[in-house]
């Protein structure tokens, strides 16, 4: 059984299709990198892998079955500034959310609950910012707290949407630590990932995608200058110098 | 006697929407509620013309419907790509025009008059009392405590549900939360406010108690809790300080508690801003010492 | 039947719809439209004021005063979306309730005047274009002239405000003086209009025209004269209409002739729904085959 299998996926926005006829099978257990140039639909795949396009057609299994929301099988991890920090709540309370699927609708937090959040924001350093507003809370530290509330949902499988963009580099040292220690525990994790430097450092597997899936696999066979090159086209070259 | 249940009307107005506004300042729906203010409007002239009476159901059930099709009309533009100011401006505009002008054909020698519906008649409110399980009280009253009465229901069991789809969507649908059922009930409640608060204090001051404690709230709340309590004492201050303003001067009612809305905002606004700037000049002190 | 007052009325309620469809262009780009309908409600204190003040119910006195509450107005949302952590939605929402209700408040002192009885300020909240007088029609031809010239005298530069303001400011435009004339601009065309069709409906004359004008191209130019010419065209037919069947207010025709039209364009124009709806099945059937 794949952790992750899509077949034929196109999404169209508007005018424009967006992804085409993507295909790949991912195995479980693997610590994986979706890599692509700007604007080659990395959010879109996830998004429409979640199910939340309305114009896609394809199939896409999450372990053997078809993507079903109340499973909570699946921990998602939007891209941080995807949503209002000036909202009036403290950081706790937004890693809580992760256990709202397990509450059912009308419950309210149990003391369990509540010790999985503060578990769960500890095992990211976060635990003396608990009360703190998620206003006040610098760019790196959101990205802790979100990766916490999907810690909290205790899923099998992650998708996580750019969690280094923008954060310093004790968050990232702290966020890649914990993405190895699941893929350690079996859980199969998917990041939308941008430096290209740091790619056979983090990951495993390697998704390549510019409108389709170009390349995917062990990123050792993936991740070499003939694939990238097909991937980011005449853009690498400017890479590799900056 | 008058002069109390004015008041209470006026409390009541600002506590119901205060408790309302909070979601829609923080779900960035404020100009869909001024819109639906004006769309009630065309729901129950179309429940007038299909009963024939001026039935207090029907109207809250025609408002509703009509607030119900502002808010889809709104969500259907905006998703074939037409930018969501215009598409409120033109959504709420057409069916205000298609209100006033089925007033005219349909409606014109009934008290419904448009200019009733946009400022209300607040002073009027205790002439017209309703009797229920012994209790005699205004309409207007009734009214607005049945639409409070469900929306604290409604903030209850959907507490926190309300709090991740507004918060964080994308996240909250990928767990299975029925973020679109949400969005319609909660427009559904944006819609009875409207039209239980409308009858006694217009649709203009509606918006103004909709948006303006909850935006008021929101400068200086730490937690929803917070915004949700500052917010109703913020609705229920502007009623009191409005109809005493409003009677210093002899003036519209409604129309002084909208000022008074405004008034708070401005001084929470710069009281905040003041107490900010002499934090940070005693942080800068602290830093030189 | 076409009266001469009728050819007065209809040619200044065209003017005002092509003044409107070409102001509302710029500020639908700059995502300002709610803008307009808080700055249109916001016009209404100063008329109250202003006659409350000078005791005269003469137009240009009136229409000074809707002026200058609407700027102000305008001038507020700005300052609250800079200087507090509240969006822009709520600004517009508390400034344009908080405007019309003080603007209530002073109709009714008005109202309760002895001499307010008789001074029509009413008929401001919807419009009255039908009973204008000649002199009351002069200062809105005059008034829609000067804002079509100017907006096109200013065409290029706002044209760049709007698309790329960083770029603008490099090449040395007085970016803060053109975003000030625009404004300028837009109230003036809500202080003309709302004689005409109200204080409620106006925001209508500004957004429906250049929303339905932008379903039809991309280019700024053509949507400006598309938007215009439905402007022109829904006041044209909209006090034709009201004319024929006397007892309808002029304004709410005026807008549901031009909603007409955006739920027409919503549907046939190359972005409409029809197409969209067909490229949206040859989509699906690729998905399937492939």
């Amino acid at each position: 059984m794949y952790a992750l299998a899509v077949e034929n996926l196109s999404v169209a926005y508007d005018k424009k299709t967006v992804l085409e006829n993507a295909c790949v099978t991912v195995p479980q257990g693997h610590l994986a990198a979706i890599i692509g140039p700007n604007g080659a639909g990395k959010s879109t795949f996830l998004k429409a892998i979640l199910n939340q396009l309305p114009n896609k057609v394809g199939k896409v299994e999450i372990l053997g079955k078809a993507f079903e929301p109340k499973s909570l099988v699946v921990g998602y991890v939007p891209q941080r500034n995807a949503v209002d920090w000036g909202f009036p709540t403290n950081a706790l309370d937004i890693v809580l959310m992760g256990r709202y699927g397990h509450m059912g609708l009308l419950k309210r937090p149990s003391k369990q609950d509540k010790l999985i959040a503060q578990q769960a924001l500890a095992s990211v350093g976060m635990q003396d910012f608990a009360e703190r507003s998620i206003g006040q809370l610098s760019g790196g530290q959101q990205q802790r707290v979100f990766l916490a509330r999907a810690l909290a949902q205790n899923a099998d499988i992650y998708f996580l949407d750019e969690p280094f963009a923008g954060v310093d580099a004790a968050t990232e040292k702290t966020i890649i630590d914990i993405l190895k220690a699941l893929k350690v525990q079996g859980k199969s994790i998917f990041v939308v990932h941008h430096d290209l430097q740091t790619v056979k450092e983090y990951f495993d597997y390697t998704i390549l995608l510019n409108k389709t899936i170009l390349a995917s696999g062990a990123t050792e066979d993936v991740f070499t200058p003939e694939q990238l090159q097909k991937t980011y086209g005449g853009k690498l070259f400017m890479m590799q110098h900056v | 006697m008058i002069e109390f249940w004015v008041i209470v009307t006026g409390l009541l107005v600002g506590i119901t929407c205060g408790i309302a506004g909070v979601f829609l300042i923080l779900r960035k729906m404020a100009m869909i509620a001024d819109a639906i203010s004006h769309t009630v409007l065309f729901g129950i002239v179309m429940a007038y013309i299909l009963t024939q009476t001026l039935n207090g159901f029907w109207m809250l059930v025609g408002a509703a419907l009509a607030g119900i099709l502002t808010a889809y009309l709104v969500q259907l533009l905006h998703s074939s790509g037409i930018q969501e100011d215009a598409a409120i401006g033109v959504v709420f505009t057409s069916l205000f025009a298609a209100g006033v002008l089925l007033i005219t054909l349909f409606a014109g020698n009934v008290h419904l008059d448009v200019e009733h519906v946009l400022m209300g008649e607040i002073a009027f409110v205790p002439w017209n009392q309703w009797s229920l399980l012994g209790i005699t009280m205004p309409k207007a009253v009734w009214m607005l405590l049945f639409v409070l009465i469900i929306n604290v229901t409604f903030l209850v069991l959907f507490f926190k549900e309300m709090k991740l789809a507004t918060f964080d969507p994308v996240y909250a649908a990928s767990i299975g939360l029925p973020i679109v059922f949400l969005h319609y009930a909660f427009m559904t409640s944006i819609s009875f406010t409207t039209v239980a608060a409308f009858d006694s204090v217009g649709a203009i001051l509606v918006v103004a108690m909709l948006i303006g404690p909850a935006a008021t709230s929101y400068l200086i709340s730490k937690t929803i809790k917070q915004m949700f309590i500052y917010s109703m004492l913020f609705g229920a201050l502007a009623a009191v300080i409005g109809y005493y303003l409003a009677k210093l001067w002899d003036t519209s009612i409604a129309g002084m508690m909208a000022a008074a809305v405004g008034m708070l905002f401005m001084i929470v606004l710069i009281g905040q801003k003041l107490i900010e700037r002499k934090r940070k000049a005693h942080m800068h002190k602290l830093e030189i010492t | 039947m076409l009266s001469g007052n009728l050819l007065w009325v209809l040619s200044g309620t065209m003017l005002l719809g092509i003044a409107a469809g070409i102001t509302g262009t710029f500020s639908f780009l700059q995502k300002q439209s709610l803008v307009g309908d808080a700055a249109a409600h916001a016009a209404l204190p100063g008329i109250a004021l202003a006659f409350l003040l000078t005791g005269q119910k003469e137009l240009p006195i009136l229409m000074l005063g809707a002026g200058i509450t609407s700027a102000l107005s305008v001038y507020c949302i700005q300052w609250i979306v800079s200087f507090s952590k509240l969006k822009a939605d709520a600004a517009i929402g508390l400034v344009l309730t908080v405007f019309f209700g003080v603007g209530i408040v002073f109709l009714t002192v008005v109202n309760r005047s002895p001499l307010g009885n008789q001074s029509g300020l009413n008929s401001f909240i919807f419009g009255k274009a039908a009973t204008m007088t000649k002199a009351d029609l002069l200062w809105l031809f005059m008034s829609a002239i000067i804002i079509i010239v100017v907006s096109l005298l200013f065409y290029k530069e706002w044209k760049l405000l709007i698309f790329d303001p960083v770029y603008a400011k490099g090449i040395g435009l007085p970016i803060e003086m053109l975003k000030a004339t625009l404004t300028v601009l837009i109230v003036m065309t809500i202080v003309t209009g709302i004689q005409a069709v109200g204080v409620i409906l106006m925001s209508a004359l500004l957004i429906i025209p250049t929303a339905s004008a932008r379903l039809w191209t991309n280019k700024l130019s053509s949507m400006l004269i598309l938007s215009a010419a439905i402007g022109g065209i829904a006041g044209i037919a909209g006090t034709f209409i009201s004319a024929i069947r006397t007892g309808l207010s002029t304004g709410p025709i005026i807008v549901l002739v031009a909603a007409g039209i955006f739920f027409i364009s919503y549907f046939i124009s190359p972005t409409g729904q029809i197409r969209q709806y067909y490229r949206k099945r040859q989509f699906r059937k690729q998905g399937d085959v492939g």
